[in-house]
């Protein structure tokens, strides 16, 4: 559960640490002589199994926030702990490691290698991971049938639908099997019936226990999640929970 | 195993890549086609021409000197139409001299030949009568087919015996059972001795023996056809009087040859007016093939360094190119986890495949230029196997090296920055 006392350490801990952990995280860029607080002290946990939204306008720090907590970025300032690891203390070999051992992305734009085919997509991250061709061609073609694609996985994302480049993303990102599934606006380029489809395919994933962080500015599609973050200009405005809806203010 | 597959699993992306574009991938690599073209040319032809010329000293022996009777130009022009003796070549003193003021020269062979018809039973040939003394065969060494060579005894004696070199031999259908069977030469009869080997085809080649040689004595030549021979030139006869056609000397010592044969020059240069001789030494070959040798490696050399360069910054363009063009997949694998040193090795592999590629083609071409230079130029050009992997190391190597670059920087994208990039 989604926990933003600006304390965190007075959560009631049963099951070790929480799966992620941020405490006061700022991130400030320098743009010219002038710095931009992207994120201005932000502090919340949350647990396996959430499908967190992040929400905000252009320019409230969502992004910034994904791609924190997608270790493709360290905080300025403060602590954010994934799976009790202090992201910040990380070089960027071991940040590398990280994002290949418990993340997965799905990006807005897809972001398949169009060189490769559904397969090799599917199996990219397994061979950083280094399995051996023939297990991962094999998890590839699992993931390809579990997503509905079992037919393709010789094609060329450029032969495949939008709907069915995003479900090839998807796959690939489950193939390393994440502690965490980062989608970044993962319906933007869709239409809407397709970006539904999209949206089930998360959610069943959620169910059946993944975590998933995603990041929208589309109200509809944040209907799916458990929880909704609404960001505004680098700070949590507040955090809502679906079931009984109940609001918790955001820490800053 | 593991590591195995993905050594071939990134080469086999490496093609792949290179394949998106085979105009560009082709043209990229037309400046290290050249250069190791270049390179492997330019190693044939050094080595045939070091092969060459070790091949010409073994025949010349490296210990040599070979004098030869030289016909002076201006003199033709005064005898066209007169019946008078032509007089000029080494003559007999300047052997005696030779062997006489020089402490390096072990021997010397005094050479002399007429062309005369031989003549075995039914069958005729022109042989090379070559009159000289038993240390011909110390110089010249060919093995002994048959028989006995000629000795100091044969000499003293002036005796009529007449050893046959391998193919004049055949041509008049000698063969062991001819030793002892006389052999018609002119009006003159000698007693065939022996039948020694002869270099093969060494008519255009500087070698003092001839594979139609007949050799005798050098005192029953002097004592049956005199130092006179008469010459049939632009249809008038002409006399001409040589006493010695060659002169062979050995000297002890490798290092002594060249000063030794500048002395021999500087000496008949006293004793003769005209310079009716020429002194050749073997060994000179070796510094004047090294000579060659060096021109073309310059010359190809710099022709192959400039398109190894050339061809390496090429490349290393491509590579930047391909970078930017790839900026987002560079993104893409590196959100997905792959390291730094990943995406270098990734686009090291490219960068080498694709000049591994020209650089074999390169050798193909290279293979072929030799036989060209072969056929124009008529220089010996020997292709060993070591300048193939040496061409192929230099191709790996300016794949390494271009390439590192243009995969730093790939490896220095920022991973958000990246994902960005349209």
């Amino acid at each position: 559960m989604i926990d933003t006392r600006s304390n965190p350490s007075t959560v009631v801990d049963t099951n070790g640490p929480p799966l992620v952990e941020l405490e006061d995280v700022r991130k400030i860029y320098q743009m010219g002589t002038t710095q931009v607080h992207a994120l201005a002290g932000v502090s919340f946990t949350f647990d396996e199994g959430d499908f967190l939204a992040i929400m905000g306008p252009s320019g409230s720090g969502k992004s910034t926030m994904l791609n924190l907590l997608g270790c493709l970025d360290r905080p300025t300032s403060g602590r954010y702990r994934l799976q009790g690891v202090d992201v910040g203390l990380l070089d960027d070999n071991a940040l590398s490691d990280l994002r290949l051992r418990r993340l997965g992305f799905i990006f807005q734009s897809f972001n398949l290698i169009p060189q490769l085919t559904v397969q090799e997509n599917i199996e990219l991250p397994l061979y950083y991971l280094g399995w051996e061709a023939h297990e991962s061609a094999e998890r590839a073609r699992e993931l390809a049938e579990l997503v509905g694609l079992g037919d393709r996985v010789q094609h060329r994302p450029m032969e495949l639908s939008g709907g069915q480049q995003q479900r090839v993303a998807i796959a690939r990102s489950l193939s390393n099997d994440p502690a965490i599934l980062m989608a970044d606006e993962p319906t933007g380029n869709l239409d809407s019936a397709t970006g539904l489809q999209i949206m089930e395919l998360l959610v069943s994933l959620n169910r059946e226990g993944k975590t998933i962080v995603m990041v929208t500015h589309e109200p509809d599609i944040a209907r799916f999640a458990t929880h909704r973050m609404h960001m505004i200009d680098g700070i949590i405005d507040r955090i809502e929970q679906s079931e009984g809806s109940e609001a918790t203010e955001g820490g800053a | 195993m593991m590591q195995h597959l993905r050594v071939v699993r990134s080469f086999r992306l490496g093609v792949k890549n290179l394949m998106l574009h085979p105009l560009r991938s082709l043209l990229t690599m037309l400046g290290l086609l050249f250069g190791v073209g270049s390179v492997i040319a330019m190693l044939a032809v050094g080595e045939g021409a070091s092969e060459e010329a070790l091949e010409q000293i073994r025949k010349l022996g490296s210990r040599n000197i070979i004098l030869d009777s030289v016909k002076p130009a201006q003199e033709e022009q005064d005898t066209t139409q007169q019946q008078r003796v032509n007089i000029y070549g080494l003559l007999y003193d300047d052997e005696r001299r030779i062997n006489e003021s020089y402490p390096s020269v072990v021997r010397t062979v005094p050479v002399k030949t007429i062309r005369k018809d031989g003549r075995l039973g039914e069958r005729q040939k022109e042989l090379r009568i070559v009159g000289t003394t038993p240390d011909w065969f110390r110089l010249v060494r060919r093995p002994l087919i048959v028989g006995r060579v000629i000795t100091w005894q044969d000499s003293e004696e002036h005796s009529a015996v007449c050893l046959l070199t391998e193919k004049g031999a055949r041509t008049l259908l000698a063969t062991e059972h001819t030793v002892g069977e006389p052999i018609r030469v002119g009006s003159e009869v000698y007693e065939v001795i022996g039948i020694v080997r002869s270099e093969e085809g060494s008519a255009g080649s500087q070698t003092p023996d001839l594979d139609e040689d007949a050799y005798i004595p050098l005192s029953t030549v002097r004592e049956r056809y005199g130092d006179q021979d008469m010459q049939r030139s632009a249809g008038s006869f002409q006399r001409e009087q040589v006493e010695l056609h060659h002169i062979l000397v050995e000297v002890d010592r490798d290092t002594r040859v060249e000063r030794t044969a500048s002395a021999i020059e500087r000496m008949l240069e006293i004793f003769h007016k005209k310079k009716d001789y020429r002194v050749r030494v073997p060994l000179a070959l070796l510094k004047q093939t090294e000579a060659t040798k060096r021109t073309f490696n310059i010359v190809l050399g710099s022709i192959a360094g400039i398109s190894l360069l050339v061809g390496g910054i090429g490349i290393m363009n491509i590579m930047l190119a391909s970078v930017t063009e790839r900026t987002r997949e560079i993104g893409i694998r590196r959100a997905i986890g792959a390291k730094q040193a990943q995406i270098i090795s990734q686009f090291l592999v490219e960068t080498v495949v694709l000049s591994s590629v020209g650089g074999l083609i390169g050798i193909g071409f290279g293979m072929a230029v030799p036989s060209v230079i072969e056929y124009y130029a008529g220089m010996r050009t020997i292709i060993t196997g070591w300048s193939i992997l040496l061409s192929l190391g230099i191709s790996v190597s300016v794949g390494i090296v271009f390439g590192l670059y243009p995969a730093y920087r790939a490896s220095r994208l920022d991973p958000i920055v990246a994902l960005r990039h349209e």
